[in-house]
This record gives C-alpha cells, sequence and structure tokens, in this order.
C-alpha cells in the first residue's frame, strides 16, 4: 500500500509539473505549425508569471493576475511578429532577444514596485487559483485504489490543469478540424501556396502568434499564482525550452505533446521523489543526470535514433512576396 | 527572388546602421530607466564614468571585454557558415573542465607561461569536442543546430554542477568550486599598460588573455577573409546549393566551423577561470556566451566590429556595477535588458530603418544607391 501510495503521489505531481511544460509545448505548436520558430517561450512564460502575479497581488484578484499575464505575454509575441514577419528579420535571434527582455525587465521592475529583491509580494488566498475538489472525492478517499487515484490524482488541482488537459483536445479540433487550422498548417508548410490563395500569409502568422502568447501567458500564471504563491526571478528556469524539447518530441503533434510533457514531467517528479536515493538494479543515480535526461532524449530523438523529427517545412523561413 | 533591400554606400551599411539601431536599442533602454522613476541621462553619465573614468574601471572594461571578445568571435565564425552556434554558453562552461584538469595537474610544477599554451590547447579542444557533437548531427543527420546546441548547453550544465559538486570539489570545502590554483596557473596582469598612461589602479582582473583574444580577432579576420577554407565556409553561409554545386564537402565545412566556433567559446573560460577567479566555480561563464550573440550582430561579424561591440558590452558590465552601486533600483539585470533590446534591434530588426534611410540617400545622391542607371534612360 506504501507503495501504492507513493506511486500516486509522484504521478500527481508529476501532473503538477507538467501542466507548465504542456501549455508552453502547445503554444509552440501553433507557432512553428505556421513556421514561425520560437525560441522565446521561455521569455513569455516569463513575463506573464510575473504580470499574473503582479497585477494579482495589486489588484486582489486571481483572474485579473490571469488576464494581464495573457495580455502581455501576447504582446511579448508580437514583438516577435514585428520582427520577424513584419521586418522578416531572423526568428532565432528575435527569439533570444526576447528571453533577455524578459529575464532583465521583470527582475528590474519587480525590484523598483514591490521592493522585494525582484520577488512580488506573496500571493493571498483569494488573489491564487485554489485547488477544486471533484465531487465525491472527499467521499470515495478511503475506498482502496480507486480513491486514491480519484481523490489525490484528478481532484484537488486547479482550474488551470483541468484547462491546460482540455487544451490538448481542442488544440487537435483547432488544428486539424477547422478552417483556420488548416490555413495555419499550410502557410507553415507551403506560404506561397497561402499566398496564391488569396490569404495573408502574415495576418495568419499573426494570429498564430497570438494563440502562442495566449498560453504562454497561462503557463506562466500557473508558475507564479498556482505552483507558487507568487513570482521569483528565473522562476521559468529552463521550462520553455524543455518545452521546445517536448515540442520535438512530440513531432508537431498535439496529443505526442501531452504525452512527451508528462514523460519530462515524470522525470522531474522521479528526481526530486528520490533526491538521490538509489534505484533497485542502476543503483544510485545523480540528480543532473535526471535533470538533463529530456534533452539528452531530445538530442537522441533529433539525431533520428528514435524514428525522425521532421519540422514544418516552411519554419524558420521568413515570407518574401514575388515582385 | 528579387534581393528584398538594394545597396548602401559600406560605411553606411557597416556604420550607421549599426550605430542607430544602437541608438534606439537605448533610447528604449532609457525607457526602462525612466519607468523605474530614475533619470536615464544621470544614469548614462554613471555608467560611462564608472566605465572609463578611472584606470580601475577601464582595467574592468577590458576585462569583461576580454570575454565577450571571444564569445562574439565564436559566434560569429559559425555565422559566416551560416550556422547560429547557440551553445557558446555550453562550449565555454564545459571548457573549464579542461582548464580544470590542467592548472589541477599542473600549477604546482610548472611556471605560469607554460601552463598556460596548455590549458589553452585543453579549452580549446574540450570546447571544439563540445561543439563537434551537434555539429555531426546536423551535418550528417539534419538535426536543427539551434535545437542541439540549447540542449547541450543544459547537458553541459549538468555535467559541470555534477563535477563541481562531486569529484572536483576539495573534500574539506562546501563551496562548489574546485580547489584555488597555485601561481603556476595565475596568469599576470596587464594593469601596468594602463598604469603607463599614468592612471592608478588598484587591483583588477585584466589579465593577458586580453592580448590572446585580440590575436585570436585577428586570426579570426584571416581566416574568413584570407583563407580558401574562410572562402568556403562563407559561400555555404551564402547559399549551401552553391556550395554543394562548387564541390565543397558540406559534412567537413559544417564540422570545421563549428569546431573552430567551439574552440574560440573554449578560450573564454581562460579569462575568468586562470586570470581572476583561480578557480573552476559553479556558473563561472555566467551568461557571457549568450553575450557573445549580441556581440556578434552588433559588429556586424567582423573581428573589428566584434573587439568594438566587445569593449562596449565591458563598459556596459563594468559601468553597470557602479550604476547599481549609485542607484539601487538599477540593478546588473539592467543590463540583461539592453543586452536583449540590442539583440532585438541590432539582429532581429536590423532591416526596419533600411528604407527609410535608403529614401534619404536616394534623395540626396542617386549613385550613392545605385540608381544612376535609372536616371540615365530618362535623359
Amino acid at each position: 500500500m506504501d507503495v501504492f501510495n507513493a506511486i500516486v503521489q509522484t504521478l500527481d505531481s508529476t501532473i503538477r509539473l507538467s501542466v507548465p511544460l504542456l501549455l508552453a509545448c502547445l503554444a509552440g505548436l501553433y507557432s512553428e505549425r505556421a513556421g514561425i520558430f520560437d525560441i522565446g517561450l521561455e521569455g513569455k512564460m516569463l513575463v506573464g508569471a510575473f504580470a499574473g502575479a503582479a497585477a494579482a497581488s495589486v489588484f486582489h484578484s486571481a483572474f485579473l493576475g490571469l488576464g494581464m499575464a495573457i495580455l502581455i505575454s501576447v504582446a511579448f509575441a508580437m514583438i516577435h511578429g514585428f520582427a520577424s514577419i513584419t521586418h522578416r528579420g531572423n526568428q532565432i535571434v528575435s527569439g533570444v532577444a526576447i528571453n533577455f527582455i524578459a529575464a532583465g525587465s521583470t527582475i528590474i521592475l519587480g525590484q523598483a514596485w514591490f521592493q522585494q529583491g525582484g520577488r512580488t509580494p506573496a500571493l493571498q488566498p483569494g488573489e491564487r487559483f485554489e485547488a477544486i475538489t471533484l465531487p465525491g472525492a472527499d467521499a470515495v478517499r478511503d475506498v482502496p485504489i480507486v480513491g486514491p487515484i480519484y481523490a489525490e490524482l484528478l481532484s484537488g488541482h486547479s482550474i488551470l490543469v483541468y484547462l491546460a488537459f482540455a487544451m490538448v483536445p481542442f488544440t487537435w479540433w483547432v488544428l486539424f478540424r477547422t478552417r483556420f487550422g488548416l490555413r495555419l498548417r499550410a502557410v507553415g508548410e507551403n506560404p506561397a501556396a497561402v499566398d496564391t490563395a488569396g490569404i495573408s500569409v502574415a495576418w495568419l502568422r499573426y494570429r498564430a502568434l497570438i494563440c502562442t502568447g495566449i498560453l504562454t501567458g497561462i503557463a506562466g500564471a500557473y508558475l507564479s499564482m498556482v505552483q507558487n504563491g507568487g513570482f521569483v526571478k528565473d522562476m521559468t528556469a529552463g521550462k520553455g525550452y524543455i518545452a521546445l524539447a517536448a515540442l520535438i518530441f512530440a513531432k508537431w503533434k498535439p496529443v505526442n505533446a501531452m504525452f512527451a510533457c508528462l514523460l519530462f514531467g515524470f522525470l522531474d517528479a522521479l528526481s526530486i521523489r528520490l533526491q538521490g536515493s538509489p534505484l533497485p538494479i542502476i543503483g544510485k543515480v545523480p540528480v543532473q543526470f535526471m535533470q538533463a535526461l529530456p534533452y539528452i532524449l531530445t538530442v537522441i530523438l533529433l539525431a533520428g535514433f528514435i524514428g525522425k523529427a521532421i519540422p514544418p517545412r516552411a519554419g524558420g523561413v521568413p515570407y518574401v512576396k514575388e515582385r | 527572388m528579387s534581393t528584398p533591400y538594394a545597396k548602401l554606400p559600406a560605411w553606411a551599411d557597416y556604420g550607421l546602421i549599426p550605430l542607430i539601431n544602437l541608438f534606439v536599442a537605448f533610447v528604449v533602454a532609457g525607457f526602462v530607466v525612466l519607468l523605474v522613476g530614475e533619470n536615464p541621462l544621470r544614469a548614462a553619465v554613471i555608467l560611462v564614468e564608472g566605465a572609463f573614468g578611472k584606470g580601475t574601471g577601464i582595467a574592468f572594461t577590458l576585462f569583461y571585454a576580454t570575454t565577450f571578445i571571444f564569445t562574439g568571435l565564436s559566434v560569429a565564425v559559425a555565422a559566416h557558415c551560416g550556422l547560429f552556434n547557440i551553445g557558446t554558453e555550453g562550449q565555454a562552461y564545459i571548457a573549464g573542465l579542461g582548464i580544470a584538469i590542467v592548472c589541477l595537474s599542473f600549477d604546482s610544477t610548472l611556471p605560469w607561461w607554460l601552463t598556460f599554451p596548455l590549458a589553452i590547447v585543453a579549452a580549446a579542444v574540450v570546447g571544439a569536442l563540445w561543439a563537434l557533437i551537434p555539429a555531426y548531427l546536423q551535418a550528417k543527420r539534419g538535426s536543427h543546430i539551434v535545437i542541439t546546441t540549447i540542449m547541450f548547453n543544459f547537458i553541459a550544465a549538468s555535467i559541470m554542477v555534477y563535477l563541481l559538486v562531486g569529484p572536483l570539489k576539495p573534500a574539506a570545502s562546501q563551496a562548489p568550486q574546485t580547489r584555488n590554483f597555485l601561481a603556476g596557473a595565475e596568469l599576470p596582469k596587464l594593469n601596468w599598460i594602463i598604469e603607463l598612461f599614468g592612471a592608478k589602479i588598484r587591483s583588477a582582473p585584466l589579465n593577458i588573455s586580453f592580448l590572446l583574444a585580440l590575436a585570436m580577432a585577428f586570426l579570426v579576420w584571416l581566416l574568413i577573409w584570407r583563407t580558401k577554407l574562410g572562402y568556403e565556409m562563407r559561400t555555404y553561409g551564402h547559399s549551401p546549393k552553391a556550395a554543394r554545386y562548387a564541390g565543397i564537402s558540406e559534412t567537413r565545412i559544417i564540422i570545421t566551423a563549428m569546431m573552430i566556433s567551439g574552440a574560440l567559446a573554449g578560450m573564454m573560460a581562460l579569462n575568468p577561470v586562470m586570470g581572476d577567479q583561480h578557480n573552476v566555480a559553479i556558473d563561472f561563464v555566467s551568461g557571457a556566451g549568450f553575450v557573445g550573440i549580441a556581440v556578434a550582430l552588433m559588429g556586424r561579424l567582423h573581428p573589428v566590429g566584434i573587439v568594438l561591440a566587445a569593449i562596449l558590452f565591458g563598459m556596459l558590465y563594468q559601468g553597470g556595477a557602479e550604476l547599481a552601486f549609485e542607484m539601487p533600483a538599477i540593478s546588473r539585470d539592467m543590463i540583461v535588458i539592453i543586452q536583449g533590446l540590442v539583440i532585438l534591434f541590432a539582429g532581429a530588426l536590423e532591416h526596419m530603418f533600411r528604407p527609410y534611410i535608403q529614401a534619404l540617400f536616394a534623395s540626396f545622391s542617386p549613385r550613392s544607391v545605385g540608381m544612376e542607371a535609372v536616371k540615365g534612360k530618362g535623359v
């Protein structure tokens, strides 16, 4: 029973840890499917986290915080769009720039506005997203096996967790069952064809980036308003890059993205749980190895040893109209 | 497809446009200073005075610049070959391992002028090898080098943390770093050069690796513009198709360019490790690899430009420290914003002002933008 409880707890923290990855990964899915590489997921999450926590603590409202997180994150996505769509700049360079601006400005503004060493004030109960207890969770808690799974694993998360997982089928539906999705994918594969059909490549790509901004904003809000009760500097700590890795691992498909993020979240949860205690058969595994594992796996995947990851064909190439 | 932009005179292309972009980046940074509630002009004065006002300031500025020359050159060499090496950070970090091995083995037996060349080789080799794997994967398997080098940054960080809290740490110590090197692995200071001009220097870490950085800048210029290999790299960077048609081996050119880039990145570690800290500590690179991206873009991938841009960023780092002291609201993270803005305006938005400048040039002197022929026909 102890083993079972340990497994349920590990899976529970897997879910919690994979939510920001999942949201950022789906965010990247929209932009990369539209042919815009986005290294700046990390930075957009960070500004989202900061804006969310700052607005929530100033206005005493979790939803205003979430709204502000989305707004600022979308604004940063638009900077990326302005540079890489309108001015046909290098998308990687633009993404790197956004990450730096985000990292610096969140600390500077946080310190100037709240004077707590770059933190935002600790969020009070009404200013965070609280855990939701699903109906009947307390009643079935004592039922063996099913009880803990329902009460611990499925119930007791914040609304953003359920939203993140709901985004998976929704994103699939948008991309593969709507006209917008078809065009979005087309613009990532062959923008000239989309242009010939009389559809604006730039406007379509901008809309894809708006979707990206919304999702990274929610991801940031999750970090600062659910996982942590406030903003801490550099709190994304490379999650944007792991999400990027997960996106490649998922071969740019929404459902795969969920599994990739759950896998990376599980590795994270496992390394926290084990904390250097020995594993059966393998022996003691250094924490650093577990932390590096998502990156190592992605490199192996990219090397083509686990299937082949083929990015959208027009990814990273600015579209120039013939003239 | 037509080229989107017409020609400008060289001085406008390499001088005016970067300066305008830089100016805009600083204006936006000034707005951030305003937002924080300080006076941007006063901040700028403190910054420049802190960097160049005293001999110590100049020495520190050049010390930081040394680091950025290496990383800027590293990014530029790869960029000439059309490769975006975002892994300079990781290559420099892991090169610390090579330096640690050399210094810890020889610092008690050899003098610095023997340890230094050995450490240069070790740093360059380790950095180059760390770049080799992403390069090989790009050349042979088509894995995107940006993604693989990002992944390798994180892998390098994990390895170094593992080594510095474990095997490389002296048993008696708590701090995650190697033991301090002895005199045999300490590089001589160059502060006397500045003192020649009459300035007084209390203690500054400017050291002989500054000269190595300048030598490397010259060698990179020689490589890119005066050798066959450099020509092939530029060809491949301009048009991989043309390079393939000319019989240039794609695999060879990608791997060579990336290994040179990695070696330059690795040498960056010499400056802080042997010149200043005298040990290898966790996170000793602290973002210098990413500054290299900004420096390379600012310097328009030319060694002379890179040295100037590196000094500019050295000034920002040194002046920024003074600024944080004078205006507590503006911590050193302000530099991170400026760095981001420079990358944005000098890199991603480098063409934003070009159409306007072209129009301006065309109105004064049509010949300078190659419009003479068009006018001639009308007569």
